[in-house]
Order: C-alpha cells, then structure tokens, then sequence
C-alpha cells in the first residue's frame, strides 16, 4: 500500500500505463490513506464509491491499451470546484449541503481524462485565509511537526485541505485555486509544489468566486513534472469564462528540458523585506546560486511597487468579494434563516452562513465601494494595480523568470496569528503581487527551517509562459533533492 | 412655447425620460436561456440567471449587435469601447445581488431624435446615452398571504436604457417622444415597443422652473407603462410641483409613484437609506470592444428609418407632411402603402389606406397586420377605379364588401353587378326617359333654374342603379338639358 501511495503521479501513470497495478489497487490505497489521515481533517467529503467506479473504468480502458492522459489517477478536489452532485461547500456554514446540478470546467477537464476523484478538500472559508483556520469544518492540520515541538502547525491557505492531503501522500496530487498564494503558500509550508498559472489560463467557471480578477485555478504536487502533467489536463479555453484566454495549451511536460543555460533570472531588491528570518534569505541565496551554477544568470532588478501590493490586495479582493458573495442570500439555495422581513431573513442567514473573517472582508470590500470612498480606495487600488504590473512588465523585458522565496515564513503553529489579521495578511507579500499582475508562479520546496519546517522557493514567469517558469522551478528542484518527508505521512 | 399658469405667473415644464426598452433577442443578455415573453414561473432559467456558485456571464453579441443598431438609429455615438458594471443591491428577485449595467462607459453615447409636432413644427431631442443592463425577476406578493413567490424568468433578459436630455417641455412633446422612440425601435426590430407586456417602461424625471430660470429639482417617476399614462402623471407632477413652490414650499428630490386611479404621484415607500449602489467594473467581463467592421456592416444594413421615409414619401409621392407621417409612423403601414402606390397615383393611395383601410381598421380594432383587405387586393381596387370599370362611390361600396368578404375586388364587382356603366347609348336611353318624366323641370331648367342639373344627375344615377359613369352622364345631360 505503502508502495502505491509513494508514487509521484507521473511515475503512477506510467505503471498504470504497462499494467505494473491496477487503478483500482492504487485507488484503494489512497482510500485507505485519506481514511489514515482524518486527524488532519483535511478532507469535507469522501467520496470512495465514485472513486472505485471511477477506477473501475478506467482499468478497462487501460486494459485496451486506451488509457486517458489521467487514467485511474486519485485526485483531492478543493471544495471550492462545483462537482455534480457531490456537496461543495466553500467550507463555509452557508453552503452547507449544496449540491451543484453542473461540475466545474476544471474538475470536469480532469474528469475527463480519467482521473479518480477521492474526496472534496477542507480550506478557508470562501479561501479567505492563509492558514485553513476560517474553514466552517474545523482547521487543517499540517503533516509537518516543529522539530522536538509536537504542537500542530497550520497547513497554510486557503488550500490547506489539498496541501495536507498530497503532502500526508493521500493523494498524488490535488486542485486548489490561488487568490493571493492561496496554492503558492501552503505548498511553501507543506513541502510541495505548488502552481498558480497565469490569469485566464484555467477556466474559472464553476469554482465557487472568491475575487473573480484574481482566482485562478492550479495543481498541488509532489513534484515539478506532475505540476506540469497536471496544468496540461486542467488548462485550456473555456468559451464559457469569459476572462479565460483563447490559447492552445502547449505541452508543459516537454519543457521540462533542464536546460536553463543563457536563461536570465530576475532577483527583486523589494523583496528583502523587514523582519524575514535569515535562513529565508539564505535559501533564497542558495536558489540563486543553483539556478547560476545551471548556467543562469541572476539579475539583480527593481518591483519598487511592490510594498503596495498587499493594501493594494486587500482594498481590490475584499470589494470583488463583497460583491460576489451577495448571492449567498438564502433565497435559492443553502443556509436559510427565516426573519420577519425579508431584510430579516438576509440578516439572520448571512449571520449565521458567514464566519469571522468572510464578515470583515464583506464589510471591508463593502466600504471600500461606498459612495465617497471608492475614488480613495478602489480607484487607487485599481491605479497601482496598473503600476504593479507595469513594474513586473518592464522586469521582464530584461529577464526570463524571477525567483523569489514564497513566504516570509514557515509554517505556525494553530491558534498563532489567529487574532491579529494584519500578521496574518503579511503572509502573502510574495505571492500577492503575482496575483495582482496575473503572473504565473509556482512554489518548489527547497529546504528546511532550523526547526525542520519545509521553505520554498518562488518562480515567476511571464505571462503564458508557464514552459519557462517550470524549466526553471525544474532545476531548482533537481539542485534542491528535497527528499524530506512530513512526519505525519505516515500515519 | 406651452407653459402652465399658476396663481403668481408662468411656469415651464422641464421634462428628461429614461425609457427601458426590452432588447428583441432570442437568449438573454449573459445567457442561453431563452428571454420569451409569457411561460410558466422559473422555465427560463439558467444557474446563470440564478446565480449559483460559480456561475459566469458570456455576453450575447445579438444584444450587443441590437444595441448598436439603435445607437445608429439615433445617430448617436457608438463607443468602440464599453464597460459593463455590477450594480450591487439586496432584493430576492436579483439573484446575484448585483445587476450587470454599464455606468460610466456605455455602448452608445449621445444622439437625438427629431419630433413632429402637431402643428408642422419639429423639434430636436437630445438623447444622452444608451446602455445595456440585465433586468431582474418578478416578485410575486399575491400567491400566498404570508410568502413572496419570485420568477426569474425575466432575470438576465436584455435591456437598453434610453436616457432624454432634459430637452421636453410639455406633457404632449414626451408623448411625442415616446412615440417617435417606439417608432424608431420597431422599425429597426430592436424592441417590440409593447408597452403593456412591459417590453418598454418609462421613468420621468419632472422639474418646473420660471422661464429663463435655471433648473429646479426634479423628481423621478418611476416605471410607467403607457404614451397616455406618462403624458398625465408630467401634467399632474408638474402641478404638483407648481403648487407646492406658489404655496411657499419646496421639492425635494425624490423617487415617486404615479397612480393613474387615484390621478396623483406620490412617493415611493421610504427607504430607510438612500441606496448606494456600489458601481464597479464586473471583474467577469472584459471590457466590450466593437469592431469597427462589424459597426460598419450594421450601419451598411439599416433599414430606411421614419424621417428619411417621410421625406422621400414627400419628395417622391408629393404627399402632404402629414399624410407622410401617418405613414411612416409604423414601418409595415409604410410598406403597405409602397405596395398600393406602386404604378399606381400615390396620392389616390395614400387616400385610400389613411381613409378608407385606417377607418375600417380603427372600427375594427385591428392592426394593419391583421388587415381583411392586403395592400396587393387595394391596388386592384385602385386599378379597377382608373379604368373607369368602378365610380369612387362604387368602389367605396367594393370594398366594404371586400372587408366583410375578403373577396377580390373584381370578383366583388362580377358578382353583385357593380360595373360602372359607360356606354353612352344606354346612359342617353336612361336620360331620355327621365327628361320625358320631368318635363315640366326640363322647361324650368331652360328658362334660367340652372339648379335643377343636379336633380337631373341624381335621377339619372337613381334609374341606373348608380352604375352610371358620373362623366359621361354630366357631358350627356349638359349635351340635351341646353336642347
């Protein structure tokens, strides 16, 4: 069993390819794996049955010798993608038992190359949070422990569920979806890697909206190449996301080539910020040293933009957010709290229906809009957006991919930060101004804290060059061997 | 220039209208649902109207296309760039709790309509903008006594909003207005103009002001749905208003009802707060951008709109400025008359469909298209009148029977007899006899009582049945009368 759950995606594949095992066996052992792993809760929704029925045919298929580019494959599913039929939630109290009549483009793209779903993952609520601590079903816990400190640490968010899951080894490799780092940093804090593709490069219809100009959809895995396998199944134009681009999807596996010699590597003095830990900044420095000695040249460049990405974030997510979270009015579906009044009724249900945190978002997003202040805050925000991405635009006439660490942190421990938003906000100064300028960015983990924690390493790309940017993050992790394992994988 | 008289003097009516008008389209603005008129509760709905979780809007370039067309109808400014924006409010019928509008960058920019007053005059309106919106639901407050039902068979269907200059003066130039905006739009087919179906609604802004004066506050009422209607809740508001000022008060800015039973305005229900509506750019949709080859295609394809048909109607048909409009009005009455008038005198046509058909029509309470005589069997008649085979008089009663038969007009005239006649020999025949009848008026006649030629004529007409051709039997009469 040990065996199956081991596998990296690609290697699975292959074996199911030549018929080494079954996807039935391999999908067994990773049932028997996310039921190993229920302390983390990492899972909403287990969905066993459809897996097996999944697995069974794709094992015909693969008996024919027509086995599908994800035949057989078990896959965790963030609860934020509408999957027909199977409670989609948000983790937030509000959603509680929706069943959507429709499967997101994304999960449905997956489906349709023969991938076994295992179970729709735990996040935060609406994935508004870097920590899987707003979730309405409880925290997620990281499979990773402090060193000598067995006090649980935070998965990171919002992908937290889907981050546990790959890292525990339940599952090969997991969707999750990006807003600010929501994939990039819990990746960073599990030790794995983790994806945000361009804006528009994945459909975003039917996964459930957090900030529709930011979200997009990618891959949580153990490795680079099964980031790239996983990004050629999900991607793609969707005539029915009107934002999602018109473009062929190139074979990001072929980019894998390792060959980064001439590539120019951006470095951004910004980036250097108050208060990071020194053994951040040293693996970063180790980054760029690896990525010299492949025959890549560092280049020192300037983001002098970048310390107003995360109020530029926080005014722009929040108002979108206020916005598409309107509809959750107990009207047509989920949670309803009858009032008097209709006003009553919206009152009691988005009480009740909405955590702490998707409440100050609501009301900051709300303000933010208000007559009198928009000009001040969304107007402004929407400026240095602008700025922001002309920043990143002029970087990237001279380089070819920009390296960065992924967070200022490793995981913290549950309950850290809880109270104070502002520390918790900080988590995301890396991976935000990425969102902010629609840039692709994957997260490799490239070494350990003093205190045994997984670190990552942050590669930008330009955009819709995702080739590029797995090249890279390609050879940072052939330099880095990152072989260390969670202690909570094997439960 | 109308003005309304207070106790202290004059007063000016100041009039802006925001016209909704329901986009003629198959689908919906931002989904495939179907936007028809008149099916069962919540059958037309799409989890995109519903706004599930998830859910995107696409936009439907026919609406964008019927957008544009109008824009181009009403010689306005097409913007090559539009943005669409989220309208954000609570009501159960908004499923997404936001309404997709554009705000500040809309489709279509200003333009103008021209009227035709009355009085031969014409006056130009300025329009202000156009833009596309989704409309909302319907909220249902009389299926159960405690319980609001909600139909989101409306939600999402396309609507242009058509926003005045301040421009109107009087009740009956927004009357006007209204009527050439509908004209236009149906001519165009890019709204059906029905008013009652609600496809087209109208909001009335209404100030009054001295002449010469600056603007005075306005107030907005809202959704109404009738010419007539809006024509008397301006006169009513206006009065409203006029009294209020004469009586030492002030208008405060506001949202009112019209109540067409009750023939007053009054407010709308309090809102506990004004609405702040949160406009921002839907960060679903990219920005609207035209092709400009497309704008030219549409703009290549426009059908021939009322001015320009009443003025070639005029200049070609040599019809009466008013004769013109009545035609042009409705673009399939134009087409009638083209059909009746070709080959044929225009002006005996247009005689013809604006007094004969428009009565027969108007007693009937039919439309044109529902007309029992088609544009094809009234040129027949026309040409049966030319070759002298009917009498004016003859052909009026041909074609009474043609509206009670559907019947062909020579078909009409072979059965009942009604062939005008003009053989001379039987007319004289018909003359003789009644001469020697009368004689004694023959003498009279002819020593100067030049009166009696009509009684003579009238006679004449009586004994043949009125099938006598009224020419040859006034030459033939003069002829033997004088001896």
């Amino acid at each position: 069993m040990g065996v199956f759950t081991d596998l990296t995606l690609s290697d699975a594949r292959d074996g199911l390819r030549k018929r080494d095992f079954s996807a039935r066996e391999l999908t067994e052992a990773h049932i028997a794996a996310v039921e190993a792993i229920r302390p983390l809760n990492a899972f909403i929704v287990e969905t066993p049955e459809q897996a097996l029925a999944a697995a069974a045919s794709a094992d015909v298929r693969l008996g024919r010798g027509e086995g599908l580019p994800l035949d057989g494959l078990p896959l965790a599913i963030k609860d934020l993608f509408c999957t027909k039929g199977v409670q989609t939630t948000a983790a937030s109290r509000i959603l509680k038992g929706f069943k959507p009549p429709y499967e997101s483009t994304v999960t449905e793209n997956l489906l349709n190359a023969g991938a076994v779903m295992l179970g729709k993952t735990n996040l935060d609520e609406f994935a508004m949070g870097s920590s899987n601590m707003t979730s309405a079903f409880g925290p997620v816990e990281n499979p990773w422990r402090r060193a000598g400190d067995n006090r649980p640490l935070v998965p990171g968010g919002s992908s937290g569920g889907s981050a546990a899951a790959v890292a525990a080894y339940a599952a090969l490799a997991a969707t999750a979806t990006d807003t600010g780092g929501s994939i990039r940093q819990p990746a960073g804090f599990c030790g794995i890697v983790g994806l945000k593709p361009t804006y528009g490069r994945c459909s975003r219809w039917g996964i459930v909206a957090f900030a529709s100009s930011l979200d997009q959809a990618g891959p949580m895995t153990r490795t680079v190449r099964d980031s790239a396998i996983m990004l050629g199944v999900m991607a793609g134009h969707d005539p029915k996301d009107s934002t999602s681009a018109p473009l062929a999807v190139p074979d990001f596996e072929a980019a894998l080539t390792g060959d980064i010699r001439g590539l120019r590597i951006g470095i951004p003095r910004e980036y250097r910020v108050d208060g990071m830990p020194a053994e951040i900044e040293a693996l970063w420095k180790q980054g760029i040293d690896w990525l010299e000695q492949a025959g890549a040249k560092a280049v020192e460049i300037s983001l002098p933009m970048t310390k107003y990405a995360l109020p530029t974030y926080y005014i722009i997510a929040p108002a979108e957010a206020s916005s598409n979270l309107a509809r959750y009015d107990g009207v047509r579906f989920g949670l309803r709290v009858p009032g008097a009044t209709l006003d009553e009724m919206y009152e009691n249900t988005r009480a009740e229906g909405f955590g702490e945190e998707v409440k100050r978002r609501v009301l900051i997003g709300t303000y933010v809009l208000s007559a009198g202040y928009y000009d001040a805050y969304y107007i402004k925000a929407q400026q240095v957006r602008t700025l922001i991405a002309k920043d990143f635009a002029k970087a990237f006439a001279e380089v070819d991919c920009i390296l960065t660490p992924t967070a200022p942190s490793a995981a913290f421990a549950i309950g850290e930060k809880a109270d104070d938003p502002l520390a918790m906000y900080l988590n995301d100064v890396f991976t935000v101004p990425v969102n902010l300028a629609g840039l692709p960015g994957i997260s490799v983990p490239a070494g350990l804290s003093s205190d045994g924690l997984p670190l990552g390493l942050q590669v930008i790309g330009k955009a819709f060059d995702e080739e590029t940017m797995f090249r890279v993050a390609g050879v940072v992790e052939q330099a880095a061997q990152f072989t260390h394992r969670a202690q909570g994988s094997r439960p | 220039m109308s003005l309304i008289e207070g106790r202290t003097g004059s007063w000016e009516i100041v009039i802006g209208l925001e016209v909704h008008a329901q986009v003629v389209s198959e689908a919906k603005l931002f989904s495939g649902a179907s936007a028809a008129f008149g099916a069962e509760p919540n059958t037309h709905v799409s989890p995109v109207d519903a706004a599930f979780p998830g859910m995107l809007p696409v936009i439907n370039r026919h609406c964008v296309e019927q957008a544009v067309r109008t824009g181009l109808g009403l010689e306005a400014q097409i913007n090559m760039v539009s943005v669409f924006d989220r309208k954000n409010y609570f009501y159960a019928d908004l499923p997404a709790g936001y309404q997709i509008s554009q705000f500040t960058k809309p489709v279509v920019g200003e333009g103008k309509i021209t009227l035709d007053m009355d009085d031969g005059s014409t006056r130009e309106i300025g329009i202000t903008r156009l833009h596309l919106e989704q409309d909302a639901g319907k909220s249902l407050h009389d299926q159960n006594p405690t319980m609001t039902y909600v139909d989101l068979n409306r939600a999402g269907v396309a609507l242009m909003e058509i926003v005045s200059e301040p421009d109107l003066r009087t009740a009956e130039e927004a009357g006007a207005y209204l009527r050439k905006l509908r004209s236009i739009l149906r001519y165009l087919g890019t709204c059906d103009g029905n008013m009652e179906e609600g496809s087209m609604r109208c909001d009335c802004n209404v100030s009054v002001r001295r002449p010469g004066d600056p603007f005075g506050t306005r107030c907005e009422i809202k959704n109404v749905n009738s010419v007539r209607f809006v024509m008397q809740a301006i006169e009513i508001e206006a009065r409203r208003q006029v009294e209020l000022i004469e009586d030492g008060g002030a208008v405060i800015q506001q949202t009112r009802l019209f109540d067409p039973n009750r023939g007053e305005t009054r407010p709308m229900r309090s809102k506990e707060q004004a609405h702040d509506y949160r406009y921002f750019p839907d960060p679903d949709l990219l920005p609207l951008v035209l092709d400009p080859k497309m704008v030219e295609d549409l703009k290549r394809n426009l059908p021939e709109l009322p001015d320009k048909k009443k003025a070639r109607f005029i200049a070609d048909y040599k019809l009466s400025p008013y004769d013109a409009g009545v035609l042009v009005d409705e673009r399939i009455t134009a087409e009638f008359f083209e059909t009746v008038a070709k080959g044929r005198d225009p002006k005996i046509a247009a005689n013809w469909v604006t007094g004969e058909l428009f009565g027969t029509l108007n007693r009937e309470g039919l439309g044109i298209e529902q007309s029992p005589v088609s544009a094809q069997a009234l040129g027949e008649l026309l040409d049966l009148m030319g070759d002298g085979t009917l009498s004016g008089k003859l052909a009026k009663d041909v074609f009474a029977a043609m509206v009670k038969t559907g019947k062909a007009p020579a078909e009409i005239v072979e059965e009942q007899g009604l062939r005008q006649v003009t053989d001379t020999g039987a007319i004289e025949s018909s003359i003789d006899a009644v001469m020697a009848a009368n004689a004694d008026k023959v003498a009279e006649y002819r020593s100067g009582k030049d009166k009696l030629f009509g009684f003579f004529v009238g006679q004449v007409m009586k004994a043949t049945q009125g099938k006598a051709n009224p020419g040859v039997v006034n030459d033939i009469l003069r002829k033997k009368l004088a001896g």
